[in-house]
């Protein structure tokens, strides 16, 4: 919001007097009980606080009528203590998403959540919690702030240009009689001594005007403007994001090594699209020729990567090239970028059904599940004769069997094994619906057993293992790496960055720049100053004005009683 | 003893030396508990207070233990800071690398970044009165980071090969530095502003600034820490966009870093509104102090984000 300066807020009660205008005494002492709002800013003060003349929407009374109704709307919702409820229930409602699994982030992590909660999860599920950030309560709360936005930000802008254009302020009543007001003797002819103070206060990069034999002095003007620059790039920043997320688009896809992605729609194994998308894809395919990983062997942190790279072929319309992608460094072809976001072990297996004839062969993605890589997937064979297969468990890169059952003790597969289940059925017509890869769906089969246990596979590289009742065998040739690519377009990420780096440097400008007003009075023989500081938790005129007297050759006033 | 143990035991050292320097300067508050309202705090009162800002409470009465106690407790805050310093840096030799790679190292260097800027405050504008806060937070900050947070010295995981892992955490470690100066100073304001308001300060509250001049000193923080945590959130969504793919993902990190940010932006508007400013205000940068605090530790700890590195 706007409404960053106290004088904006035309409530003034009397317990809530602006102390900001106080003026301050040059040598920082503490008057008495100065006088209130001395400066008297009003609404009409061309000073660098825009001043909003509406009143509290608490004060003004609905008046009545359509119209009526919608100005009192409109000031109740660009009024800063709703900017500020606002702000608080913006925060207070982005708290579940921060605390409750989201879909979008972690689909898995929701269904697990809601398997768990019964009772609680599906009325959280109707309200938007699992994806809290598209849900209309958390748009409508931001896109209220953003309307209040605009109703503090154009108005506060004319008042600006109107301000920029103003004069220095004159003093509100003259300088000897305002509060902080020090006295000097003149050290020299009234006409020298307020030339000198002009340019003295020039200098100091003030704008300075004469009146009568004043001198008035004003600065700090860029904060107003850093203020309004920050609230418009904010605005700025909202619609570039709206517009990315539009048109941009965001999927994936598990390529293992020795094969290839192309960019089209069909090989994405997830995508997510902006409603204005439409559909045009950069043209290029990328090989996965090696994915090195290395781990830390060492005593401290064993196990965490220390180096991940992915060695691509890129083919684009204009050749063929090797490229790499890093963690932190990824790919960007055309307007696409390509990210290296996972990555993980598939078992290299064939499957010979009843028939003796090879079912299935090839590489087969398995997903991990901890940090040492322990990886679940399913191997389905649903062309086996006479039965259909389906085998399922753990790839375990460097395996070995606890208490708990098979775990991983390493991420490198130093000593990799697969453990499967395995599962038997009459053949099924497809039916074209998908299936998760990394669990078999077992409707319609039954699951092996061997004198009276249930079958369990162990299989290292090279085993074989022959299934009972003559329905096939199994052999675990060996091992691969893949990699998740994630290919995304964000149309205007450009401008995002230009928007935010410009809000950043506005809230810097109005964040540390002191509008300060001061005045310099020489009449008869005698000098007067004053000053304000003219914004809430700034201080310092009255040494900037004391160093400016001191410059004049003004006598310091001795200690008063 | 390797360049990694030296490190540690300066840790475990500044820690040890901060909590000396918070005896010290409890001593001083308690050496200040005869103090009645002091020429200052009447002059202050409940407005007014602009001068005493910055050069608070020469006129005050200070009884001469008190103030021995505090240049003592201020004394050993900067030997404290300087054995901060030397484990942070001996940690950055012993890695190879920039110290802010864990939580061990991002807490370590915060309480000698809270330390450094309450220096360079103190010598600006007198703001040894902040000494038993910051002396707290030092012993705090150190404290946890050698018992609760510590790792042994390792190289990075691939996630943080990048320039961005040396300007979005530094930019981080000194906006929670600041946040928690500023945070600190808006608790003291409460205690004194309620002071104030039932005319009872006295003993240490009457050498401290008035209610306005340590709002004011807590919103010069914050206002310096809050342009910087803009910074960060922004360093982190650019390299967000190199590493993830993604600028934003509501991952929880980001979250709740943007509803600490959120909060402070409420308090820079509160502080301007009537009615909000003052103690409402405070409040809000209380709250805002925490959330910073709590997106560090308690959301590494209890969420499964992309944040997690290193275990801890």
């Amino acid at each position: 919001m706007a409404h960053e300066d106290a004088q904006e807020d035309t409530v003034r009660g009397a317990d809530d007097t602006d102390r900001l205008d106080e003026a301050v005494p040059p040598d920082g002492s503490v008057q008495p009980e100065p006088e209130v709002d001395e400066d008297g800013l009003t609404a009409d003060d061309p000073g660098i606080a825009g001043s909003r003349t509406r009143r509290p929407a608490a004060e003004v009374a609905p008046p009545g009528g359509f119209v009526g109704s919608l100005k009192f709307a409109w000031a109740v919702l660009t009024s800063m203590r709703t900017a500020i409820i606002l702000l608080l229930l913006l925060a207070v409602a982005a708290i579940p998403g921060g605390i409750l699994p989201q879909r979008p982030v972690n689909p898995f992590a929701v269904t697990t959540w809601l398997a768990n909660h019964t009772k609680t999860g599906p009325f959280l599920d109707k309200i938007g919690m699992f994806d809290a950030y598209h849900t209309p309560w958390f748009s409508s709360i931001y896109l209220l702030l953003f309307v209040s936005l605009v109703g503090c930000i154009v108005p506060r802008t004319s008042v600006y240009l109107r301000a920029l254009r103003a004069p220095a302020a004159a003093p509100p009543r003259p300088v000897s009689r305002m509060s902080g007001a020090v006295s000097y003797a003149a050290s020299a002819p009234s006409e020298e001594l307020l030339t000198r103070a002009q340019l003295a206060m020039r200098k100091r990069r003030y704008r300075v005007r004469r009146v009568g034999d004043v001198v008035c002095a004003e600065r700090g003007y860029t904060r107003e403007l850093g203020n309004l620059t920050f609230h418009v790039a904010l605005l700025g920043v909202l619609m570039a994001v709206g517009y990315g997320s539009l048109l941009g688009h965001s999927g994936s896809a598990v390529v293992v090594e020795g094969q290839g992605f192309s960019n089209t729609l069909t090989q994405y194994d997830d995508i997510s699209a902006g409603a204005a998308f439409n559909g045009q894809l950069d043209p290029f395919s990328v090989k996965l020729d090696a994915f090195h990983v290395a781990y830390e062997t060492g005593p401290v942190q064993r196990g965490a990567a220390r180096e991940f790279k992915a060695d691509v072929t890129v083919t684009t319309p204009s050749g063929t090239r090797a490229d790499s992608i890093e963690v932190n460094k990824p790919l960007s072809i055309g307007s696409s970028q390509v990210n290296l976001v996972g990555h993980g072990y598939a078992a290299v297996v064939t499957v010979r059904d009843g028939n003796g004839n090879v079912a299935y062969t090839g590489p087969v993605v398995f997903q991990p599940l901890d940090s040492n890589l322990k990886s679940v997937g399913a191997i389905n064979v649903p062309d086996a004769r006479p039965q259909r297969l389906g085998l399922q468990g753990y790839f375990l890169p460097t395996a070995s069997v606890g208490q708990m059952g098979p775990v991983s003790l390493f991420p490198e597969a130093l000593s990799p094994e697969l453990f499967l289940t395995a599962w038997a059925g009459p053949p099924k017509a497809e039916t074209g619906q998908p299936q998760s890869v990394f669990t078999l769906d077992t409707t319609g089969m039954t699951q092996l057993t061997q004198n009276g246990d249930l079958l369990r596979l162990k299989l290292a590289p090279g085993d074989s293992y022959v299934l009972p009742d003559g329905l096939g065998l199994v052999t675990f040739d060996g091992w691969k790496r893949w990699v998740k690519l994630q290919v995304s377009s964000t149309p205007g990420m450009g401008a995002i960055l230009a928007f935010v780096l410009l809000a950043v440097a506005g809230m810097a400008v109005s964040l540390s720049v002191k509008p300060r007003r001061a005045w310099i009075m020489v009449s008869g023989g005698e000098a007067w100053s004053a000053g304000a500081d003219r914004v809430d938790g700034r201080s310092g005129v009255g040494d900037e004005i004391s160093a400016v007297a001191a410059e004049l050759g003004l006598e310091k006033p001795p200690p008063g009683p | 003893m390797t360049v990694a143990s030296f490190s540690a035991l300066a840790v475990v050292t500044a820690a040890v030396l901060y909590l000396l320097a918070l005896s010290l300067h409890a001593l001083e508050w308690a050496m200040a508990r005869h103090v009645e309202v002091s020429t200052a705090s009447v002059a202050t009162g409940t407005k007014g207070g602009v001068a005493v800002l910055d050069k608070p409470s020469d006129t005050a009465v200070r009884p001469e233990k008190a103030d021995m106690y505090g240049r003592m407790g201020f004394s050993l805050t900067i030997l404290a800071a300087a054995v901060n310093v030397a484990g942070i840096v001996a940690r950055g030799i012993a890695a190879h690398r920039a110290p802010w790679g864990n939580m061990y190292e991002f807490i370590t260097t915060a309480a000698v970044v809270v330390a450094v800027l309450y220096v360079l405050g103190v010598w600006k504008w007198h703001l040894r009165w902040l000494g038993l806060p910051v002396t707290l937070l030092g012993a705090v900050l150190n404290g946890l980071a050698a018992t609760v947070f510590y790792v042994a010295v390792a190289p990075l995981v691939p996630a943080l090969h990048s320039v961005w892992f040396m300007i979005h955490i530094l930019a981080a470690i000194i906006s929670g530095a600041a946040f928690s100066i500023g945070g600190v100073a808006a608790i003291l304001y409460l205690v004194v502003a309620r002071a104030e308001r039932r005319g009872t300060v006295k003993g240490y509250l009457a050498m401290l600034p008035g209610s306005d001049g340590i709002d004011r000193i807590s919103y010069r923080v914050l206002a310096f820490a809050f342009p910087l945590w803009t910074f960060t959130i922004a360093a982190g969504a650019i390299w967000a966009e190199y590493a993830w793919g993604r600028y934003w993902g509501w991952d929880p990190k980001e979250t709740w870093s943007l509803v600490a940010w959120v909060v402070f932006a409420g308090y820079l508007h509160a502080r301007a509104t009537a009615g909000w400013r003052g103690t409402r205000a405070a409040w809000l940068a209380i709250l805002g102090f925490a959330l910073f605090w709590w997106n560090f530790i308690g959301v590494n700890l209890v969420f499964a984000g992309l944040h997690s590195y290193a275990g801890i």
